[in-house]
């Protein structure tokens, strides 16, 4: 009978133990869902470097941000062999996109024609709670103190679970060696192989790094730089009085499929 | 006990000699694809898994579906089971072995591959799907050789193997499920983000898996003087039976869902596959072809009369396989990157030396097979007399 007694208490001990690890798990993962389904803003501790794209200033044609960014980064322009871009092997940082194609989930009926003829530009979101470094295997893509996210490409195995995970598209894989590309074998010159920055190999993924290395120089991002439109602002979204919320506070923004929880740290002003 | 692969028929060392040239094109192949680069594939920016990946998913069903011998002789004691039951453990020895390699075909730098254990990253559904198809692979090659050992020296199974071989049997629904898990967790994927996922690559390896067996069984009958028993292969037959229904149901599911919903982005992979979107179609024949022999398979295997004919049952089994191969070997993995984030269509379309290299990995996925096949009934065999 005591015996019995004993291990009831023992059991009901145990149980409760394990029920509390369970409730107490739940509550933590709701907590944190909670935060990103209301897409309210984050912990506003350290950097989190951002951009805004005023999409009315962004000149219809243009591509100097994308032409500056690929050129000091060392995208290779891969072509076929009748001229035409290589669409299949393509590799690219920063590019521009119609409006449907950006903002899928945004209304699609009655879009004024304007805006229905017009592009943006698209780049890596730098999200807060980005996909591609949650299923990464080997942390080879990884986010920094300051949220922007990395490559470190002598690490990365070339799986590709990354391209799969990003939902915006931002990622592209070196399917051929980047230095075979026509652009890569101009050693020096506009347009060509720069060597303040390194080539990568074949065979990772490769994709926006939101100019870390001008950043680190105190440079601002190239595309931000170059642009003739000055449509883009980048800075610390967690500063309160950086230029960056400063638009943000006064201005209407959106961000890319920001119903996914992801967090993206580029907002466009449409 | 593996030097009884090394003597046999002129047919055998014939099939030999076919897997090893076709073992030895897909080396070369590979060869090609690691000094050119992964672009002598059809894969693209867009499209960046294809058939390497789609066969690592297949053949992590066809791995699964070993517990499902496993479980009723050891747990329920169905004896009739016993004699295949090794057949389960090596197939799934060899179908775990060939997703492996799929894996690394598909790497861009396969040097690299152990980094995975360098970094260990317990957030990657990848790093986790290496780690339980490793043990997997170990606890089948493990339990069934122990196992036939002992056969073979005409004594009982060790005691100590049977928590080995109890702990295969969540082993195998966790390798299924964590494959699952690769695509069933991906924002923005509309194809594969779905909580069905993990059980309906559970029903379609157990259709899928069995159904095989079955073959094997059937042709080891004809080719090795090997008769698994009328009994257990009707057994297995009821099993392929119930969960191709399963899988089926489970398939309709994600009809209702997204065409209720009215929910476009739910529907678009579904329509790609189905009648094509944009004007891309380029997986709607296969699509339809899967769906049709998945039905014919299930309108001959349901009556228990028309299963019971091994003519016919084997017809079906063929139907079934192909079926299943064609929607998880290609269209649900080509598919899930239709549209693409960018609300694109890019259609894949497989490079020779790809299909080059897959044929060399299920060629050596079946030499891996026929050598422990081999043993193993030479085992059971010598046992008998």
């Amino acid at each position: 009978m005591e015996d019995s007694r004993r291990e009831f208490l023992k059991k009901a001990g145990v149980g409760s133990l394990v029920g509390l690890g369970v409730v107490s798990a739940v509550t933590a993962i709701a907590e944190k869902t909670s935060a990103a389904g209301s897409h309210a803003p984050a912990a506003t501790s350290g950097i989190r470097y951002g951009m805004v794209i005023d999409t009315r200033k962004c000149i219809e044609g243009c591509t100097v941000c994308s032409d500056v960014c690929h050129e000091i980064h060392n995208v290779p322009d891969h072509r076929l062999p009748n001229g035409d871009a290589d669409l299949k092997n393509e590799i690219k940082w920063i590019w521009k996109e119609p409006h449907a194609n950006v903002f899928p989930s945004k209304s699609s009926q009655f879009v004024s024609s304007e805006l229905t003829k017009k592009k943006h530009m698209v780049l890596c979101n730098h999200c807060e709670n980005p996909p591609c470094v949650r299923v990464c295997p080997t942390q080879a893509t990884f986010k920094r103190a300051d949220g922007i996210v990395l490559m470190d490409f002598h690490r990365c195995i070339g799986c590709r679970f990354c391209m799969a995970a990003c939902p915006y598209g931002s990622r592209s894989f070196n399917w051929k060696d980047p230095r075979d590309a026509d652009n890569m074998k101009v050693i020096g010159k506009k347009g060509g192989f720069d060597r303040e920055f390194p080539t990568r190999e074949r065979g990772v993924v490769e994709k926006c790094n939101l100019c870390a290395e001008r950043l680190a120089k105190g440079l601002l991002p190239a595309c931000v730089e170059k642009c003739p439109g000055k449509a883009m602002t980048f800075g610390d979204l967690n500063d309160e009085n950086s230029d960056i919320r400063k638009v943000l506070a006064s201005t209407n923004t959106i961000q890319r499929k920001s119903e996914l929880g992801t967090g993206p740290s580029v907002f466009y002003i449409v | 006990m593996i030097e009884k692969a090394l003597t046999g028929s002129q047919k055998y060392w014939t099939w030999i000699g076919v897997l090893l040239v076709l073992i030895a094109s897909g080396l070369y192949a590979y060869g090609q694809q690691l000094s050119i680069g992964l672009t002598v594939t059809g894969m693209s920016r867009d499209v960046s898994w294809g058939v390497y990946i789609a066969q690592l998913t297949f053949l992590v069903g066809v791995a699964a579906s070993a517990v499902m011998l496993v479980l009723p002789y050891y747990l329920h004691d169905y004896k009739k089971f016993g004699k295949i039951v090794i057949l389960g453990e090596f197939l799934a020895v060899a179908a775990v072995s060939m997703c492996m390699m799929f894996v690394i075909a598909d790497m861009g730098k396969p040097m690299r591959v152990f980094n995975m254990f360098f970094y260990p990253s317990p957030g990657s559904v990848l790093f986790w799907d290496a780690t339980v198809l490793t043990v997997y692979l170990l606890l089948n090659i493990f339990c069934g050789w122990v196992v036939l050992q002992a056969e073979a020296k005409n004594v009982a199974p060790p005691k100590w193997i049977k928590p080995f071989i109890y702990l295969s049997i969540p082993w195998a629904v966790s390798i299924h499920t964590v494959t699952a898990f690769l695509y069933a967790g991906l924002p923005g994927r509309h194809l594969w983000l779905t909580a069905v996922l993990a059980p309906r690559f559970l029903a379609s390896a157990f259709a899928a898996g069995p159904a095989l067996l079955i073959l094997l069984a059937l042709l080891l009958r004809k080719v090795a003087n090997f008769d698994a028993g009328k009994e257990a292969i009707q057994k297995l037959a009821t099993i392929v039976t119930y969960a191709a229904l399963t899988n089926l149901f489970l398939y309709g599911l994600e009809f209702f869902t997204a065409f209720y919903s009215g929910i476009p982005s739910h529907q678009h992979a579904l329509q790609y596959l189905f009648t094509g979107l944009h004007g891309y179609n380029a997986l709607v024949p296969w699509t339809w072809v899967s769906l049709l022999l998945g039905l014919g398979a299930i309108a001959l295997l349901i009556f228990p009369s028309i299963r019971k004919q091994e003519k016919i049952l084997a017809i079906a089994c063929i139907a079934l396989f192909v079926s299943l191969w064609i929607d998880k070997g290609i269209c649900l993995i080509l598919g899930g990157f239709v549209p693409t984030p960018l609300e694109h269509v890019t259609e894949y379309s497989v490079g020779s030396l790809e299909v080059m290299i897959t044929i060399g990995i299920y060629a050596i996925g079946a030499l891996i097979l026929t050598v422990l096949y081999k043993t193993a009934i030479t085992v059971k065999q010598n046992a008998a007399k």
